[in-house]
């Protein structure tokens, strides 16, 4: 890139971001009780410094100015890349494996819960990269599935007393058949109008699970869920053992996340996977050389719902509480912003998206409340600067255009 | 009968207000094909700027009349210089991008805004002041505030000022043409971007002008205010025929008044979850709208 055109690409943005500046901080600095600008201008001035620092960052970098630093570093990858790659894939398994079950032996409580959130939204994020990443259908409205598991598993362990490890796979059905009843009617719809149809859907969820006094007990929520439990030999015989213990919880989700990457990379690579690839990159032409377009999205949603239930059935049998206040629009927001970071459609990627937008923030306790402003200004900036996420996907089979 | 007369003036002022955001729904959507997910924070930020200056001019001793007409002015411009940053940052760049990239960013913008307004505002209700317009009268058995008279009077303007811009002048003409062809229509001599900054703009007025006008009907504006009315507003355009600027204020209006009528007939809990049923169904059984053309998939 020329001087000049980096030039130019500065003074755009440069301008539109003093721009945007100017024009939100009075409206955000002055209030109906008079003016407090105090507050709001410690605010913004965070925002407007961190992303002039990122934009100069990126900008030096693609001005090739720090290579002198760069250069080295590429080297230093380029060998470390080569001495990694003879070492056996399952060699790295075992460590990543030896690491998340010794996990709980090394750490604290809250560390554990943390890292048991971490692993939740992990399934959440690779459901919602099925819909998304593979199949290529932007769904705003994840989170309901999130929500039809976990009171599926409430109400059957509230009335029925039903174990949570016969109501996992009935979380997944009924959450399979959700998301083939918001499937169905938007299947013919275009890219965009399934995004907003898919936000009413999650909408239209909450507010039934909000106002559907008898069933749900609306806002209040549902209490006494029971904990998974576990048939052991004790001094009385065998007896049903509830676990309650936080490494407890861990090691079921760590289970869960596991079921699900596997899953998920089974999916990827196989024929309904390339099925979603093509849906995804070219409809017509897909249906052109068989793919049934209908059925695979259908597919699609219904495989990216099963996931989301089971993440919502142990969601109910850690808190023993859920009211319709866990499943609003913002978690569905994060669990995308989630995938966007990471890759679409990469499961490393989605993997490493949970990790940094649930336990990175709870490094930086102090910055709570920015949180979300963080995560929209991340969303924008991802599509402008590194639209396929920080670890893309790898795409499968050779190309007519890389093969030369 | 007096209850039915009641919901129906009720469903004319909320509809003229929906109209009002919808037809920003519709004009960018026409132009450029990307739902503006920031559009109904730029609603929000308009009934807070209304709040600020509405306060700040009715301390300063002003009648009532002028209070208003200059705070919406004043609100409107600011409402529209802020879309059309957002327009610069998020959506400029990213005009030969994948359509999914444009619709991340624009959520993406949607969230930041809207968590800006709660960190600076607070997530408490900010209350307009209250004497603004008082008082009202009685038709055929329906009370009819002041105040409903006023939001209709201020949609019904605004509607006839858009739709004179948009049909009688060189710009709303330079505008159709970039709608219909923005090869062409750069090849003729227009500059697409300036129009297509200038279509954020009028949407963004137009909703910051609802946003004011919501917040002095409830008395209140919340930083979320944006979120369940933008949806709403789109399924009006959307019931209306996506582009198609007559039929965003037909859908505004019936979408006004099935919200109101299934509030007051059917169940006010579910009074959110119709116009989602409704825009489900149009989209299901008649994706072109009442009033839109044929959507070919070549814009997909």
């Amino acid at each position: 890139m020329t001087i000049r055109e980096s030039k130019k690409l500065w003074l755009g943005y440069g301008l539109a971001m003093v721009w945007f500046y100017v024009l939100l901080w009075p409206l955000l600095g002055i209030k109906p009780e008079g003016l407090e600008f105090a507050s709001s201008f410690a605010i913004w001035a965070k925002v407007a410094v961190s992303a002039g620092i990122l934009l100069a960052l990126y900008q030096i970098k693609r001005g090739g100015w720090l290579d002198f630093a760069l250069r080295p570093a590429q080297a230093l990858r380029e060998t470390a890349a080569s001495a990694t790659a003879k070492v056996p894939t399952w060699i790295w398994l075992v460590l990543v494996a030896a690491g998340a079950l010794a996990f709980p032996f090394v750490t604290e409580r809250y560390a554990h819960d943390v890292a048991i959130s971490v692993l939740v939204y992990i399934c959440l994020g690779l459901g919602l990269n099925v819909v998304v990443g593979m199949a290529g259908l932007l769904d705003l409205g994840y989170i309901a599935f999130y929500g039809v598991g976990a009171y599926t598993y409430a109400l059957l362990s509230v009335h029925y007393g039903l174990s949570f490890w016969l109501s996992l796979p009935i979380a997944g059905c009924f959450s399979a058949i959700a998301g083939c009843f918001i499937g169905y009617p938007t299947l013919r719809m275009r890219g965009d109008y399934l995004a907003i149809v898919t936000l009413g859907f999650g909408e239209i969820v909450r507010i039934v699970l909000n106002n559907w006094m008898s069933l749900t007990n609306g806002p209040n929520g549902i209490l006494g869920i029971q904990p998974p439990g576990v048939y052991w030999w004790t001094d009385v015989g065998f007896k049903v053992i509830p676990l309650t213990g936080l490494e407890q919880f861990y090691y079921i989700i760590l289970g869960l996340a596991v079921f699900t990457v596997v899953a998920v990379y089974r999916i990827n690579t196989s024929r309904i996977g390339r099925a979603f690839e093509a849906v995804r990159e070219d409809q017509t032409a897909a249906e052109l050389m068989g793919v049934n377009t209908l059925r695979i999205k259908l597919l699609a949603y219904a495989m990216g719902a099963v996931f989301g239930g089971l993440a919502g059935a142990f969601f109910a049998a850690r808190m023993r509480f859920i009211s319709p206040e866990s499943f609003t629009f913002i978690e569905s927001a994060m669990v995308l912003a989630m995938v966007v970071l990471g890759g679409m459609g990469s499961i490393p990627g989605v993997i490493l998206g949970s990790l940094a937008l649930i336990a990175l923030p709870e490094v930086f306790r102090g910055f709570e409340l920015y949180r979300m402003l963080v995560f929209g200004g991340v969303m924008a900036i991802m599509m402008l600067v590194r639209p396929k996420g920080l670890w893309p996907a790898k795409r499968m089979g050779v190309r007519s255009e890389e093969k030369e | 009968m007096e209850f039915f007369f009641q919901q129906l003036v009720n469903g004319i002022t909320l509809g003229g207000v929906y109209a009002l955001v919808a037809l920003g729904y519709t004009m960018v959507y026409g132009i450029i094909q990307l739902i503006n997910f920031a559009h109904g924070e730029i609603y929000a930020a308009g009934g807070y700027m209304g709040v600020i200056l509405i306060s700040w001019l009715v301390s300063q001793g002003y009648p009532p009349f002028v209070c208003l007409s200059v705070a919406l002015v004043l609100a409107m411009g600011y409402c529209a210089l802020l879309a059309m940053a957002v327009e610069k940052l998020a959506y400029k760049p990213l005009r030969n991008s994948s359509r999914l990239s444009v619709l991340l960013s624009a959520l993406g913008m949607s969230i930041f805004l809207q968590n800006g307004l709660m960190l600076t505002q607070g997530v408490y209700d900010r209350a307009y002041p209250g004497e603004m317009v008082q008082g009202g009268f009685e038709i055929g058995g329906a009370v009819v505030s002041y105040m409903q008279v006023v939001i209709v009077g201020i949609t019904a303007f605004l509607l006839i000022a858009l739709n004179v811009l948009v049909f009688k002048t060189r710009i709303g003409k330079a505008m159709r043409a970039t709608a219909q062809d923005k090869t062409m229509s750069a090849l003729v001599g227009i500059n697409s971007s300036r129009i297509i900054s200038l279509t954020f703009a009028i949407g963004a007025g137009l909703a910051c002008a609802a946003g004011i006008m919501v917040g002095m009907y409830y008395g209140s504006v919340r930083y979320d205010m944006g979120f369940v009315p933008g949806i709403k507003a789109f399924s009006a355009a959307v019931l209306g025929g996506i582009g198609n600027i007559t039929g965003a204020m037909l859908g505004g209006l019936i979408i006004g008044m099935i919200e109101v009528f299934a509030a007051g007939y059917i169940s006010s809990e579910y009074k959110d979850v119709f116009a989602f049923i409704i825009l489900i169904a149009v989209l299901y059984f008649m994706p072109t709208g009442i009033m839109g053309e044929n959507v070919d998939d070549t814009r997909v």
